[in-house]
């Protein structure tokens, strides 16, 4: 759509026309700044001090690192900070030998920070009631091709109380 | 012919004092945009409704995605 409007305009006389082909969702999904009436995204509302550690590291130091933490779960992530396993308090039991890569679950669910909070509520509403997902939150721009950056975490129902604290306070200011 | 804008771009230019343009309709633009657009649906875009642009500044056009 937006290259044809950009001819459009162009037609109309204006010179300087530029194209941002990727458009609002990418600009949600790097995290930068939004407004309008889905206020707030899970990018707002989520915790970016979550833990993380890498790969090779011992599960000792990262265990310590964690219980400093207010989380009880940490986020695997390469040099690059992508995404690549989730250590929870089970895995954070593990033996002290072990290291993260042994110790961790791979591959965990994530979501984009601009998913609007009432999305993400309804999203952990349909996982296992007794075992809630908490999610890593990513950057990942459909193009070009980028695998998916830790940003922060949290609980998806934790999320969706605070927007509707949020809400309610909205409500209430009128 | 427009110049496709990467979103590193798009900053550096917003930088620089250009106008943000949604062209998607009324209520995907209330639903959220960049801060500081300007809306005018594609099926809207005419001389009337550009008289609220300067021509002399950069104009960076915007829907949803690669739709």
């Amino acid at each position: 759509m937006s290259p044809r409007a950009a001819a459009r305009l162009e037609s109309l006389g204006f010179t300087k026309v530029y194209d941002y082909v990727a458009g609002k969702a990418d600009w949600g999904s790097a995290g930068l700044p939004l407004e309008g009436a889905a206020a707030p995204w899970v990018g707002e509302l989520a915790r970016s001090e979550v833990p993380t550690c890498r790969l090779d590291e011992p599960l000792r130091g990262v265990r310590e690192r964690v219980r400093a933490s207010a989380f009880d779960t940490c986020i695997v992530v390469n040099e690059h900070g992508v995404v690549l396993g989730r250590l929870g308090r089970h895995a954070l039991r593990a033996d002290d030998g072990a290291t993260v890569e042994e110790a961790m679950t791979a591959g965990p669910g994530t979501v984009r920070p601009n998913l609007r909070g009432r999305d993400g509520g309804e999203a952990d509403a349909r996982a296992k009631p007794d075992r809630p997902a908490r999610y890593p939150l990513r950057r990942h721009p459909r193009r070009p091709p980028a695998p998916g950056r830790c940003r922060g975490g949290g609980r998806l129902r934790v999320l969706a109380d605070r927007l509707s604290h949020y809400r309610e306070a909205q409500l209430r200011e009128g | 012919m427009s110049t496709p804008l990467d979103r590193t771009e798009v900053e550096r230019l917003l930088a620089q004092d250009a106008q943000l343009v949604e062209v998607l309709h009324a209520e995907g633009y209330a639903d959220e945009h960049l801060p500081g657009t300007i809306n005018i649906p594609l099926k809207e875009l005419g001389e009337e409704t550009v008289r609220q642009l300067d021509p002399s500044r950069p104009m960076i056009v915007y829907c949803y995605d690669y739709q």
